[in-house]
């Protein structure tokens, strides 16, 4: 189990290299266009086939795994600071802060998902440039996801600042910001990896959800939602089965942050 | 009564929610950049003599806190708000849709619990055997498949098979089916999505009923059980799962909304007339009201979900009902 967990790791550190090698390791510009070449199957030219447009899928493949694989861990590393700092700030200061801020994370929690996400990108504009769409999705992750972490991170916080120690120290005249530096943030340590672990694959698919339905990342600019989206065209879906490598893709990805996070994964073995 | 009293806090705790909730998304909708107008204006066949009344008739033009005072009160009318898309009242488009969703969702839980709850068991009594491993590595292998994914997926299965139609609630040609026709239509169109939400929803359950069940099986009464001769089978769904079930009546709760959140995405995949189509339709159109609306009731069908998880708990567990319950 550990070295699954090892082996995961290993195997998203390479992934990610792809991703941030994606310049050196693309055999064609990810937008140039081949318009005869439409659709063509995987072949030694172009290995992972065609798109519409005659376009390299493994170029852009490699290209949308930037977009993809950065949306979650950036996002979820935004939306835990977030919640490290609102959880953290109603588990200390406790009284009307804790109330207001807990109360508004239940709205949060209230709506489905999906839901939430797409009455929160209602705020922002509806055509973007890509660059923008990036930006735009992890602001929209960050705002949507905070409020689960931040209730768990504010329990831990809760019972950090009861301990005897931790009242100890205050009782020797310990400044706020001591205690916090000293004895309370050390324990949230634990409880933000894995919270980030779970969190990543869950923001790397609201940007595929996103991008599939046309709200995040467009045109001509690759991600593996929106090169999914064309999915939803009948004749591609029936004719075409290499414009599914994407969505293997994302199945490779959530399941190797599942490894990385699950516990119940390392108690899988038959205790 | 504490029950009825209980109850109510939580129904009124539900209502606070929802104001929250639908004052929430007004102001972030509200903050938008950009109304359903300048969508309209992009149009030239409409006039800006057609938009300016729009606009009047929506309330486009006055404060946000006015705006959603009016919203508010057309609530009581049963309207919702107004939508510009649709021309209309909201409150109509919205029954229909919150229906086709719970003809999905319903019968999706039902059919997930009904697959989860033996497999979890048979995995959790022969903990460590092969039906408990290859259980984990479906279930594993499952919770990786993202929705869109697994809706297109289906629909290619569909495409590829030709046993399932690839979309929509009813064939063209509907109207001139003969009743029982009506229904057998529905049901082949409703059996892939259900089958994607119950897919969907399938891995937690297993999971977390193997690790209730499991737990409950350790307990020393079950080894009392068994040394009184209590037949395997009888033991597994007779006693532990009697014992294992509160968690999981919590879980069903909780499990709505990841079933309502994926339905969203599965609705629009699979073209079905419910609230998630609605919802993006409306987001793409910039259609204010529409967007609250939907956003607010799918946090109804989902406070409704824990209500009646809570009203099963209070049925299921005695000790809830002397009124131990926090």
């Amino acid at each position: 189990m550990r070295r699954g967990r090892k082996g995961a790791l290993a195997a998203l550190a390479v992934l990610y290299l792809f991703a941030i090698f994606a310049g050196f390791l693309a055999p064609y510009d990810p937008a140039a266009q081949a318009r005869d070449l439409a659709f063509s199957p995987p072949s030694r030219q172009h290995v992972l086939g065609t798109d519409g447009f005659g376009r390299d899928q493994l170029s852009r493949l490699l290209y949308g795994a930037r977009i993809s694989l950065l949306a979650g861990p950036l996002g979820a590393a935004i939306s835990i600071a977030g919640a490290v700092l609102l959880g953290g700030a109603a588990g200390f200061f406790g009284g009307w802060i804790d109330a207001l801020i807990m109360r508004t994370g239940e709205l949060f929690v209230a709506v489905p998902w999906f839901y939430l996400l797409f009455a929160v990108r209602m705020a922002m504009p509806l055509r973007v440039e890509p660059a923008q769409a990036f930006l735009m999705i992890l602001a929209l992750v960050a705002l949507v996801g905070w409020a689960r972490p931040a209730r768990l991170i504010r329990g831990v916080v809760l019972s950090a600042r009861t301990r005897d120690y931790v009242v100890a120290a205050r009782s020797l005249g310990a400044s706020n910001v001591h205690l916090l530096r000293r004895h309370v943030l050390p324990q949230l340590i634990g409880v933000t990896l894995t919270q980030a672990a779970l969190l990543a694959p869950q923001y790397i698919l609201a940007e595929a959800t996103l991008s599939f339905f046309g709200l995040g990342v467009g045109e001509p600019v690759p991600s593996w939602g929106n090169m999914l989206a064309v999915l939803q065209r009948y004749d591609v879906l029936s004719s075409y089965w290499w414009m599914f490598i994407p969505a293997a893709a994302l199945v490779a990805i959530v399941l190797l942050y599942s490894m990385l996070a699950d516990p119940l994964h390392d108690g899988a073995g038959g205790r | 009564m504490p029950a009825v009293r209980y109850l109510c806090l939580r129904i009124g705790h539900g209502l606070l929610v929802l104001l929250g909730v639908s004052l929430l998304s007004f102001l972030l909708a509200a903050a938008a950049p950009g109304t359903f107008a300048d969508e309209l204006r992009l149009d030239p066949r409409v006039s800006p003599e057609t938009i300016a009344t729009l606009q009047a008739r929506y309330g486009a033009n006055r404060p946000v806190a006015e705006q959603y005072v009016l919203w508010l009160r057309s609530i009581g009318r049963g309207e919702f708000g107004f939508s510009v898309i649709y021309n209309g009242p909201v409150g109509p488009l919205l029954w229909p849709r919150v229906r086709n969703t719970l003809l999905l969702t319903v019968p999706a839980t039902v059919f997930a619990w009904l697959i989860a709850v033996p497999i979890g068991a048979w995995a959790a009594a022969g903990r460590g055997g092969w039906l408990d491993r290859s259980t984990t590595a479906v279930t594993t292998a499952l919770a990786g498949i993202p929705e869109i994914v697994l809706g297109v997926g289906l629909l290619f299965i569909a495409v590829r098979t030709g046993y399932f139609p690839t979309g929509g609630m009813t064939s063209l040609d509907f109207d001139d089916l003969a009743p029982w026709q009506k229904m057998r239509d529905v049901v082949s169109h409703f059996f892939l999505p259900v089958a994607a939400l119950a897919l969907i929803s399938l891995p937690v359950l297993v999971r977390h009923v193997r690790a209730s069940l499991g737990e409950v099986l350790r307990a020393p009464f079950i080894q009392a059980a068994r040394a009184a001769g209590v037949p395997e089978r009888r033991l597994l769904f007779r006693h532990a799962l009697r014992v294992g079930a509160n968690p999981l009546i919590s879980l069903a709760g909780l499990s709505a909304a990841g079933l309502l959140s994926a339905s969203l995405v599965i609705e629009t995949i699979m073209s079905w007339p419910g609230l998630g189509p609605l919802m993006l339709d409306a987001v793409l159109a910039r259609d204010l009201h529409v967007v609250v609306a939907a956003a607010t009731c799918s946090t109804v069908l989902l406070i409704a979900g824990n209500l009646c998880a809570d009203g099963l708990l209070y049925l299921a567990d005695p000790r809830i009902r002397i009124g131990r319950f926090s």
